[in-house]
């Protein structure tokens, strides 16, 4: 069986399961609604969950890009400079150690209810993965590599951009596919904690207002979208892997 | 080439955490001339060869380092390995070419592609290293160092991962290559080290022992009994001093 048989097997499964649910246990359409409810609020309201896609979708994507630059800068600081990794290792850890739920309400307090909260959100939830994936492949570099580097006569700067950072993307590859998964979980819980947009927003909304069937379309989209975008990352970052042995 | 090619002499002790790993080393690598290391693994041989070619040791090394010109070695080395060390996302020519794009220089592409061409891998230029056998990818290496066109050249049991088939071509292809360079062998093959070498040293419990090899010319014939007997003894030699 092909890869995307598998896929089509398991969500039939998935869906047959739900719909056996939903008719054995009778439980109330408010509660858990069928998905033959979940899709006909998806058809009625498609324009309204797409309008909040391309919100979350916009915030997602702008994390993913800024935080990988910022992880990336930081790790080739952590690498090349022996007082950064002194000073920001502690920071980075204490950071992490505080959950990012925690830093919600305070950036939505500080930066509004905008987007840029939300993507700050995305980016303090990847930076760290990011960061820590791509400074581990730069100091395992073979050392062989670096030796024959030496022998060359080479700088610094040159034996970083030419052997290291090279040899560490298969590393900062898993950082970026970490954050296709973690950046719309951070866009999410910023648009739950504050916001007037979004599919957070929308899924809160229609909590709400006993809107269940409109509130499990919402967060399908967002499954599809998440998937999708690791697909599409994936599938990137596979074709400029290929050439790393 | 055309910097002049110097004679080295080392002479000392090296040794870590009180552990001592040859001592009143006395070694002279001939200008112009292959000299071997020979010795079981794990008694210094890649260490020593590691200290001509200005890398970390680990090692504490007591002693000196002189060359014929008087001239620092630092710059003057090519490095061939057991490993090919290519770079695996670079193409054969970004390899061959890598130590003048290390050093900020526009490699000579005209040279590049004579080089390459040279070692008989012409059509696999724009290949990656992943796209070839193991012979090919040593000749890629040869390239490299032919690229470099350094006066001395270290070769670390750059044959030893190959077949036996594989190995004596590419033998005869770095003797044909290398041509008049000075140049330091480290091997546990006493047949590589007779067939190869001017000059053979031993190392094994700490010192190091001279013993005689072949006149030219060189690579030796593989099947000359002079080269059998003359493998043979050493190995007896190897065998002996390693109890």
């Amino acid at each position: 069986m092909s890869g995307a048989r598998y896929i089509i097997a398991a969500l039939v499964a998935v869906v047959a399961i739900w719909e056996f649910a939903v008719i054995v246990t009778g439980v109330p359409r408010y509660i858990l609604p069928s998905v033959g409810d979940v899709m006909l609020a998806f058809v009625n309201n498609w324009s309204l969950i797409g309008e909040h896609l391309i919100v979350t979708l916009t915030e997602v994507v702008l994390g993913i890009v800024i935080g990988t630059c910022l992880g990336c800068v930081t790790a080739i600081q952590l690498e090349t400079s022996r007082a950064a990794r002194l000073f920001l290792r502690p920071i980075l850890i204490f950071s992490q150690a505080i959950p990012v739920f925690a830093l919600a309400p305070l950036l939505t307090l500080w930066l509004g209810y905008g987007m840029i909260s939300k993507v700050v959100m995305a980016i303090l939830i990847i930076y760290f993965p990011v960061t820590s994936s791509f400074y581990d492949g730069l100091v395992n570099t073979p050392k062989s590599y670096l030796d024959l580097a030496t022998t060359m006569g080479t700088t610094k700067w040159r034996q970083l951009f030419l052997i290291k950072v090279p040899a560490a993307a298969p590393s900062l590859f898993s950082g970026i596919r970490l954050a296709a998964v973690y950046a719309p979980i951070g866009a999410t819980i910023g648009e739950w904690v504050g916001s007037s947009q979004g599919l957070g927003y929308l899924m809160l909304l229609a909590s709400g207002r006993v809107k269940i069937d409109l509130m499990f379309a919402s967060l399908l989209t967002l499954g599809v979208m998440s998937m999708g975008l690791y697909a599409i990352i994936s599938v990137i970052l596979g074709r400029l892997s290929r050439f790393n042995g | 080439m055309t910097a002049s090619v110097p004679s080295i002499t080392v002479r000392g002790s090296a040794g870590y955490d009180g552990t001592m790993l040859f001592d009143g080393l006395e070694m002279h690598i001939g200008a112009g001339q292959w000299t071997c290391l020979l010795g079981p693994s794990g008694v210094g041989k890649s260490t020593l060869l590691r200290l001509l070619a200005g890398l970390d040791t680990h090692v504490d090394f007591n002693g000196t380092l002189e060359t014929s010109d008087g001239i620092p070695l630092a710059g003057r080395v090519s490095y061939m390995a057991q490993s090919d060390l290519l770079l695996p996302w670079a193409t054969i020519c970004d390899n061959v070419g890598l130590g003048s794009r290390l050093r900020g220089e526009r490699p000579n592409l005209e040279k590049l592609t004579k080089v390459i061409a040279d070692v008989g891998l012409g059509d696999h230029a724009e290949k990656r290293p992943g796209q070839l056998s193991g012979g090919q990818r040593q000749r890629a290496a040869l390239a490299r160092t032919l690229m470099e066109d350094t006066p001395v050249v270290l070769l670390d049991e750059p044959f030893s991962s190959l077949d036996a088939r594989t190995s004596f071509d590419m033998q005869e292809l770095v003797a044909r290559h290398l041509g008049r360079r000075t140049i330091l062998l480290v091997t546990h093959d006493p047949g590589e080290a007779v067939r190869l070498c001017h000059r053979i040293y031993i190392l094994k419990q700490g010192r190091v022992d001279q013993v005689e090899s072949l006149a030219p010319p060189f690579p030796r014939d593989f099947a000359d009994p002079e080269v059998f007997a003359r493998q043979s003894a050493l190995m007896a030699r190897i065998r002996e001093d390693t109890g």
